[in-house]
């Protein structure tokens, strides 16, 4: 490789510079000067630093409950690993973090917290929320108005800011808790799995559980089901679900735009 | 355009400090945003940005551009970019003389460039490009580094005049940077600034920066992250006063203090401007 950097020496000293401050065991990449002080180990410790630190405070900030449930030290030890397995592919900081619930599952050191993957799951819904396009919640009021014979026949739209995580985990619980409470709680034994609805009908992001079955109904609206036909698979599947009360939820939460007749998309 | 008006101080905006300037309308004279703090499709921040930018202009300051990747570009941001700069009809938009992206993985730092004649030819075409596309003059900002490169070709203030002249783009004066800079390279901040092409300036920026110590060797960090040092601010008076002012930013984007606190800095920037500028009138 040239010392010197021309054309296609730019592209090996960058190259050379990219993976040397990902990967901490490697030494400082050549065509640094090594002529002053303080040493180059340090200099381009700097860069080292600044990259690491930056990411693992921006999943810090991403994923508050899970740091707060392993500690901070065992989340910045926990971060620096995911970043170096899956660092960032794009300058949008905001896209980061999406494969760090995936990643947890694997992540042997933390396993004896198995709800930790959901949890992350519910935060990024939550920041993705935050950033996702803004739409107008519907009204329940407007299902009332619908004539009877309708009701079977109505199309809902989905807000773009809903998210439904379905967890063997109290995972709304949990991150209730640790979200409003001074300290820190993992679930007790003997607690169920819960589902999680995120939404964003406005500019606050809301979590609320979701009653049984609802997860369901919203995968068929999701699908452009007719409110009649969903209900009733919903139904047949699940003996406790019970439509009035999913429907008042979801309008609730602000998780449908649109009500529409015709065909789906 | 609002170039032609007076130039006026101004302060990076964050998020702790959006609703208390919605509601108190301080009398700062304009805010800076990074422009991948919204590239998002919707929700808070630009629910907040737009009501800002109704009562104030607005400058955007790309971070991820990654101008001086051999590689070539961050893919797909100068498209990102365009819609911000559309969106929000920015008076100023300006990026950095760095590098971030390689083979698609974004490190989140600005990296720093060798300054040889093939740099100066890659950077030059990249910011060609983005001015193409974006169909306006950017301004390049002048790095924080903590290392140099073997085999540099000229100093950094010859490198930003040749980008300027070649690529017709304007340059973002940072005063920290070139004392951070300074301080780890050994050179006298006054020199730098005596050689730096003033008449390309548009903006000026003021930081705070980290001093490390370890074993009697220091190294000054560009933090962001505490008020401006005694010695940026008597660089800023001096390069005002025979220079020219310019609109100036104060950024402040980690430990973000109470709002007074960075409106003070603005304002002390605000009466050295007044001053300079009253020096200049008085001089005409």
């Amino acid at each position: 490789m040239p010392a010197q950097p021309d054309g296609n020496g730019l592209t090996d000293l960058q190259h050379r510079f990219a993976h040397a401050v990902l990967q901490a065991p490697l030494a400082v990449p050549s065509g640094i000067r090594h002529d002053v002080r303080p040493t180059r180990e340090r200099r381009f410790g700097v860069y080292r630093n600044n990259v690491k630190a930056s990411l693992a405070a921006a999943l810090a900030a991403r994923f508050p409950v899970v740091a707060r449930l392993v500690g901070d030290e065992f989340f910045t030890a926990m971060a620096l690993v995911f970043i170096e397995r899956h660092p960032p592919h794009s300058p949008v900081l905001a896209e980061y973090g999406a494969a760090f619930a995936n990643f947890l599952e694997g992540f042997d050191p933390a396993a004896d917290l198995p709800y930790l993957p959901d949890i992350a799951r519910l935060e990024w819904s939550h920041h993705v929320a935050f950033h996702s396009a803004d739409a107008s919640a519907a009204d329940i009021g407007r299902l009332a108005e619908l004539p009877p014979e309708a009701l079977g026949s109505v199309r809902l739209g989905l807000h773009p800011a809903m998210a439904v995580i379905a967890s063997p985990w109290p995972i709304v619980s949990v991150w209730a808790t640790n979200t409003h409470d001074a300290t820190p709680e993992a679930p007790a034994a003997g607690w169920t799995g819960e589902t999680a609805l995120v939404t964003r009908p406005h500019l606050d992001v809301l979590v609320q559980r979701l009653p049984p079955g609802t997860d369901r109904l919203v995968a068929k609206l999701a699908q452009g089901i007719a409110l009649g036909a969903a209900a009733e698979a919903v139904s047949r599947a699940h003996d406790s679900f019970d439509l009035a009360t999913a429907l008042s939820t979801l309008f609730g939460a602000g998780a449908i735009t649109t009500l529409s007749q015709g065909s789906s998309s | 355009m609002t170039a032609d008006r007076l130039p006026r101080a101004g302060a990076g905006l964050k998020p702790e400090h959006q609703r208390h300037i919605l509601d108190a309308r301080p009398d700062v004279g304009w805010f800076e945003v990074h422009a991948e703090n919204y590239m998002g499709a919707g929700g808070p921040p630009h629910h907040f940005l737009e009501r800002v930018r109704a009562l104030y202009p607005l400058s955007v300051h790309g971070v991820g551009l990654s101008i001086g990747s051999a590689g070539g570009m961050a893919p797909g941001h100068l498209s990102r970019l365009k819609a911000v700069v559309n969106r929000y009809q920015p008076f100023i938009v300006s990026e950095h003389l760095a590098w971030s992206t390689h083979e698609g993985t974004f490190l989140n730092d600005l990296l720093p460039l060798p300054y040889t004649e093939a740099t100066l030819s890659l950077v030059a075409r990249h910011v060609d490009e983005a001015q193409m596309v974006l169909g306006r003059r950017i301004l390049i900002e002048n790095p924080s580094t903590y290392l140099l490169f073997d085999g540099e070709e000229m100093p950094e203030t010859d490198f930003l005049r040749a980008l300027a002249r070649r690529s017709g783009c304007g340059l973002l004066l940072d005063i920290n940077n070139v004392v951070v800079s300074a301080a780890n390279h050994g050179f006298d901040p006054r020199a730098y600034l005596e050689s730096f092409p003033h008449e390309h300036v548009g903006e000026i920026h003021l930081a705070g920066h980290a001093v490390l110590e370890n074993d009697g060797d220091a190294l000054f960090v560009d933090t962001h992250d505490r008020t401006i040092a005694p010695e940026v601010w008597s660089l800023f008076r001096d390069v005002i006063a025979r220079r020219g002012v310019r609109p100036t930013l104060i950024e402040w984007d980690s430990d973000v203090p109470a709002w007074p606190d960075l409106e003070a800095e603005v304002h002390q920037a605000r009466s050295i401007m007044q001053m300079a500028g009253g020096l200049d009138a008085r001089a005409a």
